[in-house]
């Protein structure tokens, strides 16, 4: 008869030997620095170029986001039209996006189709010429896009705690109003581009089951252009100004049925000791489905339908930001649990049963994680973006192993303490 | 990419679809059910979608589903549409024998606790209020859906028609949906991963094989009358912006004018070089972004297009270059070259959607449940072959006037 209620036997996640696949570098005539992750079973490829050009660089909010955008904007050889059908028309999706202190231009496409590809690309960053109506279009769209967005609170709530956390004048806490779209011109966007794109610092990743000639494609591409910029900001990369006011409730939409919660608190950068071991401790509180706050205020109580508690992946500075959306009569009742849980986790020393299972988790679901080209190439981006080595990601490894619930707990004791958390409510 | 798999069908009905894929050190255990928002009573919506909610509430003999797959290194979580319902579980190669177990314990029986309810019942309201309550233009997709569909139960949400029907929900509503909907007969089981054949059907033979068959569910629902009449809803909220949404009825997902029908989306909707993105947003500046996508439903669905209006243009003046869009579709054949892009596209993402493995394994079931899992390696055939002729004689079918309903979604600012 078989037994269901007893477990099957299982090999403890926290015992499998986990390796990152090598990333080989090389480096381009211009000095740029090239990743390469060969490995994966499906015919696709996925081609990076990480520029030091987010919001860090800008002299006005939002060039750096606008600069970005634009890139498909128009060369002196293609407009807009002609770069996204070129793309398209090969099945390929080229994106771009922009943080603080990187923006990026990524290629997904097939593996038959690269080397049509990588040319075009080279002209966006090499000849791109920002044409007034591609602003004035892109402009007013952005306009009426942030009309929709300010409507919802937890966009209010996101854009409101990191001003707090770093100050309105960091790039970190900065963020646009519709003015300040109006105000974008296509000669500082030019200027703009010169100075961090055509004439800025870049790095390549590249992932995939690669093509032989891919060194070759790369370096016949874009070794010739002038990528040599210094990767540092000219000014306003200014020092992080936290907000002296901890409490904020903030009335954005008066019918509105949910407020949004945000619960954070300034945390260094993964440079520093704790950085991973309070990786390790956020996965208990609030980092998965089985975390304190998701089984206490989720599925014991009912009052949200997801609580999450990360570390900002940011490059400077970090934070420790718990998220929620609750119902509005149950909001302060939220709140009061996430500071119950806080001194649940300083008082008492996580059982190692809870333990052991988070630690499962973290070492089961980053198997999964390293399970294909584009993800270990991420581990390496990130790697390669925060100074750091193959190493960091093997400590990690062993800090999840090793660590105790004693060191957790005096963790605990350091980072989760009410009174350093801002605490925001937007109606 | 061609996608191997292996069928069987157990003693008591399940069918079991194998995938062994050994360049990953993961498994994957996916069990769709056969059931969905569609085959809800229309008093009581919403309840497929709070059952998925309790299907994590404790089985008959393990009462915490979550930390023992934690424990295993896994993750997993659930879906439900208007059609089905489907659940994943990932993890370690070594150690799926825990997601057999578990799987098979709740697909036996549910533990049916009060508790449960009452919680998921709070939780699933605060993810209606989330997504569409406390959101611009959330409640738009119910209007929708309830001008296109007199009969059919698409016209209401996967979410619930309204609050009330899940905070209704009564237990034994719970059991008699779960004796009716969740049992072998009724359900389709993916293994898929680092794990050979044999063990995959053992493993499911030792955890899935007793389980009694239960009663195959017959779907019989109402069909929806063909519409022959265009329909307008005109609608007002305290919305930034004016928006506009059109809705044509399309074939199932299993019709043979899918393949042309998902091209046809791709070629208005898909992407910068799309035919509405670059008249209606980038020349004509009549909408700030403007979209077309379809349901891919079981049942016949719809086509969907949509944007919001660029601040002082009137509605009828935007409207207006829609149709003239579909008219070009509509009055001629389009260039091969065109179409050769859609193809591409369709190419690639589907390239890229198999690179996962829980999505070849979800998609294997969701194949199956279509009538065949061996479909899902003709598809790119079926596309590759459609011609402008196939595309413009689909066109004028879908886009009639008659066949539309439209959504004049006004600002009250």
């Amino acid at each position: 008869m078989l037994n269901r209620k007893t477990a099957p036997v299982i090999t403890d996640a926290v015992k499998f030997e986990l390796s990152l696949p090598p990333s080989r570098q090389f480096t381009l005539q211009n000095g740029v620095d090239v990743y390469m992750v060969d490995m994966g079973t499906v015919d696709t490829l996925m081609l990076n170029f990480v520029f030091y050009a987010g919001n860090n660089y800008e002299q006005r909010n939002p060039e750096a986001a606008a600069a970005n955008y634009m890139l498909k904007s128009g060369t002196s050889k293609k407009n807009a039209f002609e770069i996204n059908e070129y793309f398209e028309y090969y099945g390929a999706y080229l994106n771009r996006s922009a943080g603080h202190e990187t923006a990026e231009i990524s290629l997904h496409c097939m593996k038959k189709h690269f080397s049509e590809l990588t040319p075009v690309i080279a002209e966006l960053i090499a000849d791109s010429i920002f044409p007034d109506e591609e602003l004035e279009i892109y402009k007013r769209n952005m306009q009426q896009r942030l009309q929709v967005n300010l409507r919802k609170n937890d966009y209010v709530a996101g854009r409101l705690i990191d001003s707090y956390l770093f100050g309105k004048e960091h790039p970190y806490g900065r963020y646009s109003s519709p003015e300040d779209y109006q105000a974008l011109n296509t000669a500082s966007l030019k200027e703009f581009y010169k100075k961090y794109y055509q004439h800025g610092r870049c790095v390549i990743f590249v992932a995939g089951p690669l093509p032989e000639n891919i060194q070759q494609d790369i370096e016949k591409n874009f070794g010739h252009l002038p990528l040599t910029g210094s990767g540092r900001p000219d000014d306003r990369s200014g020092a992080i100004l936290p907000a002296t006011e901890k409490k904020y409730r903030i009335t954005n939409d008066p019918d509105s049925v949910q407020g949004a919660i945000r619960m954070a608190r300034n945390f260094p950068n993964r440079h520093h000791p704790d950085f991973q071991k309070m990786q390790v401790l956020n996965n208990v509180f609030g980092g998965f489905f089985g975390s304190r706050l998701m089984s206490n205020i989720r599925e014991d109580k009912g009052y949200t339908y997801g609580i999450h508690a990360y570390l900002a992946n940011l490059i400077q500075d970090s934070a420790l930001m718990i998220s929620t959306e609750a119902g509005r009569d149950v909001t302060e009742e939220t709140i009061a649990e996430v500071y119950k849980e806080m001194k649940r986790i300083c008082d008492e020393p996580i059982p190692e049963e809870e333990l052991l299972t988070s630690k499962n988790f973290m070492i089961g679901t980053l198997l999964g994680d390293l399970d294909g080209p584009f993800q270990v190439c991420g581990r390496w981006k990130s790697l390669v973006l925060n100074g750091l080595s193959a190493d960091y990601f093997y400590r990690g490894i062993e800090t999840i192993r090793n660590i105790k619930p004693q060191e957790l707990q005096e963790l605990a004791n350091k980072y989760l303490v009410a009174a350093d958390f801002y605490e925001l409510a937007v109606f | 990419m061609q996608i191997d798999f292996k069928k069987f069908t157990l003693g008591n009905g399940l069918r079991l679809l194998v995938h062994e894929d050994h360049s990953t050190p993961m498994a994957v255990v996916n069990v769709l059910y056969d059931v969905g928002a569609r085959d809800e009573d229309p008093s009581r919506t919403g309840f497929a979608h709070l059952f998925e909610h309790l299907m994590f509430g404790g089985s008959v003999n393990i009462r915490d589903f979550e930390n023992p797959l934690l424990m295993a290194g896994g993750e997993n979580n659930a879906f439900t549409t208007n059609d089905l319902t489907n659940y994943y579980i990932q993890l370690p190669a070594e150690n799926i024998e825990t997601a057999c177990w578990l799987d098979s314990d709740r697909m036996l029986s549910l533990a049916f606790s009060e508790k449960s309810l009452d919680v998921q019942r709070k939780v699933v309201c605060e993810e209606f209020k989330e997504h569409y309550i406390n959101r611009p233009y959330g409640d738009v997709a119910f209007k929708v859906r309830e001008l296109a569909f007199k009969a059919h139960p698409y016209r209401w949400m996967t979410i619930g028609q309204e609050l009330s029907h899940i905070e209704n929900a009564r237990l034994s509503d719970v059991k008699a949906f779960f004796k009716k909907h969740y049992c072998p007969v009724n359900a389709i089981l993916v293994i898929a991963g680092n794990i050979k054949t044999d063990r995959a059907l053992a493993l499911a033979e030792k955890w899935f094989g007793s389980i009694p068959p239960g009663e195959k569910y017959e779907r019989r629902l109402p069909v929806e009358p063909e519409q022959t009449q265009a329909r307008i809803l005109e609608a007002r909220s305290d919305v930034p912006l004016d928006a506009l949404y059109k809705a044509f009825h399309v074939g199932a997902r299993a019709d043979k004018s899918y393949h042309a029908m998902d091209l046809i989306t791709e070629l208005l909707g898909g992407g910068g070089s799309s035919r509405l993105f670059q008249s209606l947003v980038k020349e004509k500046k009549l909408f700030s972004n403007i979209e077309c996508y379809h349901f891919g439903s079981s049942d016949p669905g719809l086509l969907m297009i949509e944007g919001k209006l660029i601040k002082g243009v009137p509605m009828t003046t935007a409207d207006l270059a829609i149709r003239e869009e579909l008219d070009r579709l509509c009055s001629a054949e389009i260039a091969e070259k065109e179409l050769m892009k859609v193809k591409n596209k369709t190419e690639s993402a589907i390239l890229f959607e198999d690179m996962s493995l829980m999505n070849r394994a979800s998609n294997l079931a969701m194949y199956e449940l279509m009538g065949d899992a061996g479909l899902m390696n003709t598809e790119l055939e079926k596309y590759l072959g459609i011609t402008p002729r196939e595309v413009h004689t689909l066109a004028n079918k879908i886009f009639d006037e008659r066949n539309s309903s439209t959504l004049f979604y006004y600002s009250n600012n």
